[in-house]
């Protein structure tokens, strides 16, 4: 029993450890539609995953890549108001994974897992892939984290100076794509964006510095990992709401701290 | 010219949804020469900027950028992300991280006291200091400034404009920008591009004030008003810095 919990708090601290810097990037640089559209095409990963019998992690983390190569690519398509087009892709490949999914005849599968996320079900080979996916992350944006800063802050200026902007910008949606693929079975697709936007949301109030937000960011990500999972223990909540509903409720408390800036 | 020229166009043209942006752009800029874009709004005039440095991918024509480059690019505005925490400094440790340079670069500016300040805390003047002192961290043969005193008041204009200037003068750097203020249009630039989709006109500011598209493109009133400026600029040569004290009076 013990195990079940160890695992799920492991596993949840990895991502909270993740979408925290990430989750910081994805507000700066406006891109939490992107994630949504990422999260929700997921569950077609997974129907494509179930009909051909494939492992269902790796089918997703492919399928996640593949469309954020194409989201990456919409923006050269000119003539189209981006945010409505990432509205409608994103609720269309919902609903078609979800069309999908009825059609594959499959018993064991508990769709509100993936809705939702099934935290308390991470089994141990789960948490050595998820380990994997979030050491490699975390190491890119390490590597890359000043570059994605000055990127986010202002690009063209960036791009004047020398950096590979549209690289810098393929990276920072490969990396959201491969979170939103494990962090899917830690929260769900529903709700994903929200262990993005949240933590780093609630961190920007007092943080001083992007590195500061970034910290921040992954550390209330992490206490919302715990109250969730304490919730699910003592009262018996699902685990990924009651993680994102801990975030909410950190994001209030954020806003009653002295702000970093003086206006406000 | 075009052996000495740091930077230049030649027929470019940028069409978005059907609509011509840019057509057949052709200019030339030699080292430490100050050419002024000016044209109403929608004319392209950000557009060109962009197009020259390379941020926008124009249909056709050619650019030539001298190898080695130095640009300093001073953006219409900053457009923060109210959510990221950033400091002046931190904004300027971008561009280089010599902490050194970066002091240097906001005392030159005159904004040294605001160092440590958000970037979110400081008034629309103070910003485009912070953005000029970033430009500078290049240490640019060329500035691009698009549209500097946006968003900067009416004496704070003047100021900054004369801050362009005394820049100008000790980088010997040539200078790139689009400006609205005659004052400047009349008595620092070397040339005038009037653009309109199309460049109407070009030459030396005298000469484009009396061109007919100029006249045309921009009516009388405001054809008036440059030759109130010329007129000022003129009479008062050796006492250059009243002008702008007049320009309230005539306003």
């Amino acid at each position: 029993m013990i195990d079940i919990l160890l695992y799920a708090l492991l596993a949840g601290l990895l991502v909270a450890a993740v979408s925290g810097p990430l989750g910081a990037l994805v507000t700066w640089q406006r891109m939490a539609y992107y994630g949504d559209t990422l999260a929700h095409s997921a569950l077609l990963g997974l129907a494509l995953g179930l009909a051909l019998q494939a492992n269902l992690q790796y089918s997703v983390l492919v399928s996640c890549l593949l469309i954020a190569v194409v989201l990456f690519a919409l923006q050269w398509w000119r003539d189209i108001a981006l945010d409505s087009l990432l509205g409608i892709l994103s609720h269309s490949s919902l609903a078609l994974g979800l069309v999908c999914l009825s059609f594959i005849d499959n018993q064991s599968l508990d769709l509100n897992a993936f809705l939702f996320g099934d935290l308390l079900a991470i089994l141990r080979e789960d948490l050595v892939n998820l380990a994997i996916i979030c050491a490699l992350v975390l190491g890119l944006l390490w590597r890359y984290w000043s570059a994605l800063v000055a990127l986010c802050a202002h690009a063209e200026l960036a791009e004047i100076e020398g950096l590979p902007v549209q690289r810098l910008r393929l990276l920072l949606m490969l990396m959201v794509a491969a979170t939103v693929a494990v962090a899917m079975k830690i929260v769900g697709v529903l709700l994903i964006t929200a262990m993005l936007i949240i933590p780093a949301s609630a961190a920007a109030r007092v943080a001083r510095s992007p590195e500061q937000g970034a910290l921040l960011a992954a550390l209330i990500g992490g206490l919302a990992v715990c109250g969730g999972l304490a919730g699910a223990w003592y009262w018996d909540t699902p685990a990924g709401p009651s993680i994102v509903l801990s975030a909410g409720c950190l994001f209030v408390l954020g806003q009653l701290a002295p702000g970093y800036r003086r206006s406000n | 010219m075009p052996e000495s020229a740091l930077l230049s166009l030649d027929a470019i043209s940028l069409k978005h949804q059907q609509q011509n942006l840019l057509s057949n752009i052709s200019l030339s800029l030699s080292a430490k020469q100050i050419m002024t874009i000016i044209g109403p709004n929608g004319a392209g005039k950000s557009t060109l900027i962009k197009v020259a440095l390379g941020l926008t991918k124009a249909d056709s024509g050619t650019i030539y950028r001298r190898p080695g480059l130095r640009i300093g690019y001073m953006p219409q505005k900053l457009s923060l992300n109210p959510l990221m925490p950033l400091s002046v400094s931190r904004f300027l440790a971008m561009a280089k991280s010599d902490r050194k340079q970066i002091a240097a670069a906001l005392a030159r500016t005159g904004i040294q006291h605001l160092q440590n300040r958000p970037l979110h805390d400081i008034s629309g003047g103070e910003t485009q200091r912070v953005l000029l002192s970033r430009a500078l961290l290049s240490n640019p043969d060329l500035l691009v400034l698009d549209e500097p005193a946006q968003g900067v008041d009416i004496s704070g204009q003047t100021e900054l404009y004369e801050l362009i200037s005394d820049l100008r003068d000790e980088l010997g750097c040539a200078v790139l920008m689009v400006s609205h203020d005659l004052h400047w249009v009349m008595a620092q630039t070397d040339t005038v591009i009037c653009l309109n989709q199309h460049i109407c006109c070009h030459g030396h500011p005298e000469q484009v004030s009396s061109d007919p598209e100029y006249l045309a493109l921009f009516g009388r009133r405001h054809a008036e008003a440059v030759a109130l400026y010329q007129h000022d600029h003129d009479h008062q040569h050796d006492i250059h810095g009243d002008v702008v004290c007049e320009h309230k009076h005539h306003d």
